[in-house]
């Protein structure tokens, strides 16, 4: 049960991403991102992380998702058109790709020979109290790190903001 | 495992039922209060004060033509309405309406699932459903709908902000993300409920979640993504038949939902105002007879004609419901869910009363609001709350 339903969202999961690169609209492509978000979020409940799936739902899908489809919305960006490919991406595009693929499985393969297989479900600790605990007593130098950079991000959106008015 | 299956399958078709009845139904209450509001009777043809208004519009929206208008993006346009109404009636399924039961031998809860990130998972979904009405906007290539649907988007991101803060508080409290753990530790009597709980009664929050729900919802008075005379419809302009059926459903499906939410967080849920050996278990059988004696009484000084008929047959099936809720081996779980409903009921009231009440914001009154004045009284709140818990001994 566990397997086919990862497999049924791994699948959906690697489609949309396929689909986000291949659609021509913008929002076709945001809409098939927020499908790899939710998949994605499946697979973390699979895993037995119930809150990282929520909050991936809530943060990435319904907070950042939404404002990419609404920005899209408000710029009507329109279909792209699709340009002649040039010689050398009609020569290299594909051997280049299977070059990476083979290297990123051989990279795997070292760093991890003997990965015992995931158990669905044996992993519990996936909890809000884990990861609260987790993050304000392990993690508490890189989780202050990052709310330092995300408010730098904050007040550098407003300078930028303020500009013209200026 | 079979017998939880099919407990679980009687559950989900009970639950479904009495959803979609209510979606009907919540619709011809709403008319009837407005109505009333404006000193005039409401629906009144359709059966008896108009209760079989709901069955015929139903069969109006069902037969009529379902437009596909040629200019629209046709993927998008068709997955819309199919994504609103999704994402607005999945959220019921984590809804606890009352405490365990034991029906013929099963004991089993009064709810779909429990999950134990259960306001996590509301919080996601109601996150999705803005997809539904975002898209709809879009794909309908029409400035109106596109401006209903961008005005929609930035209103639920921008309210969904104060409503997650509002939500953190009682949760704070009550120390936990399940929705049934989050009523049991509000159970004892009002006092207890964590809209008036110490060590800092969540009056406020109660307050900004009930404001940024309307907004979520888009009710009136931040029902700006469907003002009838800026934008015809808003973003279901080019929506006809069931598709616009659905966004209508998905709207009060969001209702009760904001409703049951409210409900569950600061009121107690199905927990009686005050303790059971006090009598708070006559209470419903108390409301439904004076409703029943009401209804006889009108109905033997008739206002209108056809009420000497109509009014009693009402009064006495009010009698028997009162009857009902005195008979002890239902009461266990009938009078719970009575509190459940009379709570939510009373907030779906509010929702009437105010669309009644209240004209519409202006649109950059409405954004001004939730970003200088909610989110920061939300944020004290969560502050001061957060202190206060902290520092209880």
């Amino acid at each position: 049960m566990d397997v086919i339903l990862f497999l049924v969202f791994a699948v959906i999961a690697v489609v949309c991403a396929i689909n986000v690169v291949v659609q021509t609209h913008p929002i076709s492509s945001a809409i098939s991102l927020v499908g790899v978000m939710g998949s994605l979020a499946v697979l973390y409940l699979l895993l037995g992380a119930e809150f990282l799936a929520a909050a991936q739902v809530i943060v990435y899908a319904g907070a950042i998702m939404v404002l990419f489809v609404f920005v899209i919305m408000l710029l009507n960006a329109g279909a792209e058109t699709r340009k002649g490919r040039s010689l050398l991406v009609q020569l290299l595009g594909v051997p280049l790709l299977v070059a990476f693929l083979g290297l990123m499985a051989y990279f795997v393969q070292r760093l991890y020979p003997q990965s015992t297989s995931v158990h669905f479900g044996g992993f519990t600790k996936g909890g809000a109290k884990e990861i609260g605990r987790a993050l304000f007593t392990t993690y508490l130098l890189p989780f202050e790190v990052t709310s330092i950079l995300i408010l730098i991000a904050i007040v550098g959106a407003i300078v930028l903001a303020r500009k013209e008015g200026d | 495992m079979d017998s939880f299956i099919v407990i679980s399958l009687i559950k989900v078709v009970v639950v479904f039922a009495v959803l979609m009845t209510t979606l009907a139904y919540l619709q011809w209450v709403e008319r009837k209060v407005i109505a009333h509001i404006q000193v005039r009777p409401g629906p009144y043809r359709v059966g008896p004060h108009g209760l079989l208004q709901p069955l015929a519009d139903v069969v109006k929206l069902i037969t009529k033509e379902d437009m596909l208008p040629p200019y629209v993006n046709k993927p998008l346009y068709l997955l819309a309405p199919f994504l609103a109404i999704t994402m607005s009636l999945l959220s019921i399924s984590v809804i606890p309406f009352g405490p365990e039961i034991e029906v013929a031998g099963h004991r089993t809860y009064m709810q779909l699932t429990d999950l134990n990130i259960g306001v996590l998972f509301v919080l996601a979904v109601s996150a999705m459903g803005v997809y539904g009405i975002a898209l709809a906007g879009w794909s309908s290539n029409n400035k109106y709908a596109l401006l209903g649907g961008l005005r929609s988007s930035a209103q639920m991101i921008s309210y969904e902000l104060p409503l997650s803060l509002a939500i953190a508080a009682p949760l704070l409290l009550s120390n936990t993300l399940s929705l049934r753990e989050l009523v049991n530790s509000q159970a004892g009597g009002i006092w207890h409920w964590n809209v008036l709980h110490g060590p800092f009664p969540q009056i406020f929050s109660f307050i900004i979640f009930l404001i940024a729900g309307f907004a979520e919802t888009n009710r009136v008075p931040f029902d700006l993504p469907e003002a009838e005379n800026e934008l015809v419809a808003g973003f279901h302009t080019e929506y006809s038949s069931m598709k616009f059926a659905s966004f209508f459903m998905a709207e009060y499906a969001n209702m009760i939902t904001v409703s049951c939410m409210a409900t569950l967080l600061f009121l107690g849920g199905w927990v009686a105002p005050w303790p059971a050996e006090y009598g708070s278990s006559f209470v419903p059988a108390a409301v439904f007879a004076f409703a029943g004696l009401m209804a006889l009484y009108h109905g033997a000084n008739p206002g209108r004609r056809r009420d000497r008929y109509t009014l009693p047959v009402f009064g006495v099936v009010f009698l028997i419901i009162a009857a009902i809720f005195l008979l002890p081996m239902v009461q266990s779980w009938l009078a719970p869910l009575f509190w459940f409903c009379a709570k939510t009921g009373g907030i779906l009231f509010t929702f009437m009363w105010i669309r009644g009440t209240l004209p519409r914001f202006r649109y950059d009154q409405l954004m001004g609001f939730t970003w200088k004045f909610l989110f920061p009284v939300a944020m004290v709140n969560l502050l001061v709350t957060g202190f206060l818990v902290a520092l209880r001994p």
